[in-house]
């Protein structure tokens, strides 16, 4: 029992299926029982936070850690996870790059709030109501984490040691890193697992000539051609900005790439490439059809960020929340409606009312 | 800037070595008035930019960027202007969803004998970005709003557990 190794796994803005992804390497799971054990995992076990606070740092080997950070409790947990394990692995798109959670970049807290509590068909708040990170009850006070405005990486608020992405990772790349860990084999800190070169290079869809009259989006496309690239077929496709290692699954299932191992190598920024990549495979030379084909991608910035928006060059939409209650700038996303100047520009809420 | 720190926008132009970092050079040369606001880089020929570049000069604190290349047709290397213009338009589409107003990014043509049109091409986007206002840095925006880095939770909150 003492000799075994000490794993943790915790989920923080994911959607848990890279929880479930654990259980993907189906009966060799019972292999990792056999060299290590569990000493903390929120969605399985009963482990508490004061178990691993009461834990010696670092006496945790591998810490494998999934979802981007996006309040203040999940940047409470990184950092206690952190100063307790030896090894943090960023699990998944979500603490690599930011994940589908970072889509929320493209708002911010007030404009969230204000569709949320206020604004869904199926919302009744009368009262204009809003969550406090503090309430006061007759048995002390409640706390509940604050909101961020802006979704980040894991690696934004600790050092990372090793980059696991893919939504979710693949069973092969789990067991690639659970048996480098048992034979003491990791690689170099600050690795990423997965390959260098893009998903192109794995795709086995026949590659041509790149010329295309028009791009549209996979669901508004008919008769794809389950043999040829989705480029040269006019549909969006992120496979050749995107890391590979997934073994370019989706291709085979005829779906093009989402871009969920995030940028390749020598890609600094993985939607401007795609916008790059997708611009230049259109056939005129004409000024104006140029500039009506491009205009009419539709949610450009959400294909192309579609895992990495707060692994961006800008990280997010710049309107921020003070400028939008002031007015702000036209052109930005649609923040629904003005409710005045916010005082505190980091009150998570706090003006709101409680509810009781 | 003056006393009163007015601002003056940042504009960061890419300009092709044949045609419109020479029509730069023209301007200069015959001593036409333009404002100073633009920060030239030469680049070989625009097909080289990299959307990268915009975004980054954006988030550095750019308030407008420029492309400006050759005539279509006129490309010294035959068609980079109009893999320039594809990806500018792109671009524009890009950023309109980040929330960057399309005009602060313009592609311009102007050939090395159009010293005076470069002049009015910076003239314009100045003036476009001036009346929209400015930027600022990504870094510091994210700063305002976050305590990521700052303090170190695990010390000195409250027991979240």
């Amino acid at each position: 029992m003492a000799d075994k190794l000490k794993f943790a796994f915790y989920w923080a803005a994911s959607c848990g299926g890279c929880e479930v992804a654990v259980l993907d390497i189906d009966e060799k799971i019972l292999d990792v029982a056999e060299i290590a054990d569990i000493v903390f995992w929120p969605v399985a076990l009963d482990f508490k936070v004061k178990d691993v606070e009461a834990m010696d740092d670092g006496s945790i080997d591998v810490c494998f850690f999934n979802g981007a950070i996006r309040n203040s409790e999940q940047e409470h947990i990184a950092k206690l996870l952190r100063q307790k394990s030896g090894a943090l692995v960023a699990f998944g798109a979500c603490a690599v790059l930011g994940g589908i959670p970072g889509l929320a970049n493209f708002h911010h807290r007030k404009s969230i709030f204000d569709r949320v509590y206020s604004e869904t068909e199926s919302t009744v708040n009368p009262d204009g109501k809003r969550p406090k990170t503090t309430f006061a009850v007759a048995e002390g006070d409640l706390y509940l984490p604050e909101f961020y405005n802006t979704v980040v990486r894991l690696e934004d608020v600790v050092e990372v040691d090793y980059y696991m992405p893919g939504c979710p990772p693949t069973p092969e790349m789990i067991l690639e890193a659970v048996t480098a860990i048992a034979e003491g084999k990791l690689p170099p800190k600050g690795a990423t697992f997965g390959n260098i070169k893009t998903v192109c290079d794995t795709c086995e869809r026949k590659k041509e000539e790149k010329k295309v009259k028009g791009f549209k989006r996979i669901h508004e496309a008919v008769d794809v051609d389950p043999e040829k690239c989705f480029l040269e077929q006019g549909i969006i496709c992120a496979g050749s900005v995107t890391r590979d290692g997934c073994g370019a699954r989706c291709l085979d299932a005829n779906m093009p790439c989402r871009g969920c191992f995030g940028p390749a190598d020598d890609v600094v920024d993985q939607g401007a490439q795609l916008v790059s990549t997708i611009a230049t495979l259109l056939e005129t030379d004409d000024l104006k059809e140029i500039e009506e084909a491009m205009a009419a991608l539709p949610d450009l910035a959400g294909y192309a960020y579609r895992f990495s928006l707060p692994d961006s060059l800008l990280r997010r939409t710049v309107v921020d929340e003070l400028e939008e209650s002031k007015g702000g700038p036209t052109g930005g996303p649609a923040g629904g409606p003005k409710k005045g100047p916010d005082d505190d520009d980091r009150g998570g809420g706090k003006k709101g009312v409680a509810a009781e | 800037m003056t006393a009163k720190h007015a601002f003056e926008p940042k504009i960061v132009a890419f300009l092709c070595n044949w045609c419109s970092y020479t029509a730069a050079d023209l301007a200069g040369t015959a001593r036409r008035k333009y404002p100073f606001n633009a920060r030239i880089i030469r680049v070989m020929c625009t097909g080289r930019l990299d959307p990268a570049f915009v975004l980054k000069a954006f988030a550095e604190g750019a308030d407008g960027v420029l492309i400006s290349g050759c005539h279509p047709q006129e490309c010294h290397y035959i068609s980079g202007n109009y893999k320039a213009y594809k990806r500018s338009m792109a671009i524009k589409n890009l950023i309109a969803d980040l929330g960057i107003e399309p005009e602060r990014f313009t592609m311009t043509f102007a050939s090395a004998s159009e010293g005076e049109k470069f002049a009015g091409i910076v003239r314009e986007l100045t003036e476009t970005v001036r009346a929209l206002g400015p930027m600022g840095r990504v870094s510091d925006r994210l700063a305002r709003y976050s305590q990521f880095k700052q303090d170190d939770i695990v010390a000195g909150g409250e027991d979240l557990g």
